[in-house]
């Protein structure tokens, strides 16, 4: 566990104390406040904190004042000085006197999110760079990546090691083998992860939405924009960008995605000026660019620019070694989502379920084990309950009619009777899923 | 003695169905029943001329005088801007681990930033408001799992890059 940073608020005005105590608590940090520069003074004597957040303009003692005292005690502190008013004057006095940052209220959120962010990181690189010297590195945030086999060890040792880096990376594999998880986990281990980790379906975006999706626009770009738009590039900045399904994207944004690689540079839709990013990137296919780029459908250059370090994960039919433990850990994760008590697994089932091939991967055996616990008796998973081909041969059709029935209620229930998303969680299309609603006459009042 | 509920309040959202929508996502999310009631009140005293915005630190507070023993937690929904005296505005706050909070839905319409309507995405956002507050009045933290919905979300963008769920370690500590 890292320890928890603390934050302690200066300010005369009860509501603006009030509003910073309560948004610092909802993340987390251990906040204090303060009316009056004396009483920091005072609490500072007993107390330490890693952040320091001063209003300027204080009866008594003034911001400024405050802030040149702290510093004469203990120079590493974090000061960040706030003023209803900037000028550009006490801006310099400020940070010429050690501030930190020097901020204009009332703030965006999102800036405040940034600022505090980055102060964090400070504070936190140098606790890590005391630790390092005696320390070796270790995974962390990956507690949902599960496995012990030789692969999986060995993935997880890729991942450490690129996870330090800032190259590129291409993760792949086929479908529902994890390449979300082993991106995720790749950002929250490494320097950037107390940024943004944005994710991009490209199959999912129509060339029209494109530029404004990844690029953003100003208010008033369109007619109706009353705010401006942060496009995925804004995003990542400091973080990570998740390019998934990178093969799918068009001749024509491949070149765009090059430029914007090479340059971190673009304008939002409606703007003139240009806006730097430092994002990281890592995307993923289950496709083979290499062959793609041989018959000319993916850019070379491109894929040389995003392929500096390629992550393979195996599917789930050659590392069956794992199964058990993944039912274990997708058993739990069910039984306590569905507030249920875990469920205990039949031997037999979880022998057949170790010969199963799996052209769906980990989805698909994680599908099966929820679908078991939604339809089994909640306490025992057995054959039975498992959609494994001859199971499903053994029951009758009358008892294959029920579980299908209480199965696709289950679901629509999950997305709130949405038939689009029930459909792509059942895998069906939606005619087909219509169908099944008529058949069995299904309503949203049916439990 | 009827069983524990979560309350939600709607002072003046307009779309019943949406609203059914999003105490149906509540229910399932937290295993609790839940009961939608309209909240009549003039909410012209929390408006704020000078920012055109509405004071969200007041209706959090008004919000909380409006909860009752009966009720476990209480959730006030709106349909106008909010804003918190040291902030350009939120999308909602609550107390931590308190009986309340509050989200308003105002600024979660794709229109707003001149993109197409798309009522889906609304009511997608609109849950993960509702369920991410109260999570905080059930104790719970901003969480750095990248798709839980008790990552802070500062602007909408940010909003749909969660899912509508708690992530397993938000509800191990849920239920812990
Ligand atoms: N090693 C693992 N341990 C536990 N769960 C896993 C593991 N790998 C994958 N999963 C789970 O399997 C599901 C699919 O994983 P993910 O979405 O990362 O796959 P993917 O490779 O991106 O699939 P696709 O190509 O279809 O997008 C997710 O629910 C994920 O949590
Ligand atoms: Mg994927
Ligand atoms: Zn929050
Ligand atoms: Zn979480």
């Amino acid at each position: 566990m890292a320890k928890k940073i603390s934050i302690l608020i200066v300010d005369d005005e009860e509501s603006v104390r009030d509003s910073l105590y309560n948004w610092f608590i909802e993340d987390g940090y251990r906040v204090e406040t303060a009316e009056n520069a004396r009483k920091a003074l005072t609490l500072l004597e007993s107390d330490q904190f890693d952040i320091i957040l001063a209003d300027i303009k204080m009866p008594g003692m003034d911001g400024l004042e405050m802030l040149r005292r702290i510093k004469s005690i203990k120079p590493v502190s974090i000061i960040i000085i706030m003023t209803a008013f900037a000028t550009v004057d006490t801006a310099v006095k400020a940070l010429k006197d050690g501030a930190y940052d020097y901020v204009t209220k009332p703030f965006d959120p999102d800036d405040l999110t940034h600022l505090i962010r980055n102060a964090t990181k400070q504070i936190s690189l140098e606790d890590e760079n005391e630790t390092l010297k005696k320390k070796v590195i270790t995974l962390e945030n990956v507690e949902d990546l599960i496995g012990e086999s030789d692969a999986m060890k060995n993935l997880l040792r890729e991942v450490e090691s690129v996870a330090q880096t800032n190259s590129s990376v291409i993760i792949s594999g086929e479908s529902g083998t994890g390449k979300e998880l082993v991106a995720r986990a790749i950002h929250t281990n490494s320097p950037r992860k107390f940024f943004p980790f944005v994710s991009v379906h490209c199959g999912a975006l129509t060339e029209s939405l494109l530029e404004s999706e990844l690029f953003g626009h100003e208010k008033g770009a369109f007619t109706g924009a009353m705010y401006n738009r942060k496009g995925r590039f804004e995003m990542a900045d400091s973080g990570s960008i998740f390019l998934d399904e990178i093969a799918t994207i068009s001749t024509k944004m491949q070149v765009e995605l090059l430029r914007v690689l090479e340059s971190k540079t673009f304008m939002r839709v409606g703007g003139n000026k240009e806006i730097y990013s430092d994002f990281r990137v890592i995307c993923a296919t289950n496709k083979d660019l290499k062959s793609m780029v041989e018959q000319g459908t993916f850019r070379e250059d491109l894929f040389y620019r995003l392929n500096v370090v390629n992550i393979h994960i195996p599917p789930l039919r050659d590392r069956i070694a794992d199964i058990p433990l993944l039912v274990d850990y997708f058993i739990k994760k069910y039984c306590l989502s569905m507030n249920k008590p875990p469920a205990a697994i039949d031997p037999t089932a979880l022998k057949r379920l170790q010969e199963f091939n799996y052209p769906g991967n980990i989805r698909e055996l994680e599908n099966m084990i929820e679908r078991a616990i939604v339809v089994g008796d909640g306490k025992r998973i057995s054959l039975k309950d498992l959609p494994l081909e001859k199971s499903i041969v053994n029951s009758s059709t009358e008892s294959l009619d029920d579980f299908e029935r209480a199965f696709i209620l289950q679901i629509l229930h999950k997305y709130s009777w949405n038939i689009s998303r029930t459909a792509k969680a059942l895998k069906v299309d939606r005619v087909t899923l219509y169908n099944k609603i008529k058949k069995y006459d299904l309503k949203p009042t049916d439990q | 003695m009827s069983l524990p509920t979560i309350t939600l309040l709607s002072f003046g959202f307009p779309q019943q169905d949406f609203l059914d929508q999003i105490a149906r996502a509540v229910q399932l999310e937290f295993g609790y029943a839940v009961n939608l009631r309209e909240g009549r009140i003039d909410l012209g005293e929390y408006y704020d001329p000078a920012r055109n915005q509405y004071n969200g630190n007041n209706l959090l507070n008004l919000v909380d005088s409006l909860h009752v023993t009966d009720s476990f937690k209480t959730l006030g929904i709106f349909n106008v801007d909010l804003f918190i005296p040291i902030l350009t505005f939120i999308f909602g706050q609550a107390f931590l681990n308190g009986n309340s909070g509050i989200a308003s839905f105002y600024r979660l319409n794709n229109e707003r930033y001149g993109m197409p309507e798309n009522d889906l995405l609304f009511i997608e956002r609109a849950k993960k408001e509702v369920i991410h507050e109260i999570g905080h009045t059930f104790g719970l933290i901003h969480c750095q799992n990248p798709v839980c919905v008790m990552r802070s979300s500062t602007y909408l963008e940010d909003v749909d890059q969660k899912k509508l769920h708690l992530c397993h370690n938000c509800r191990e500590k849920l239920v812990g």
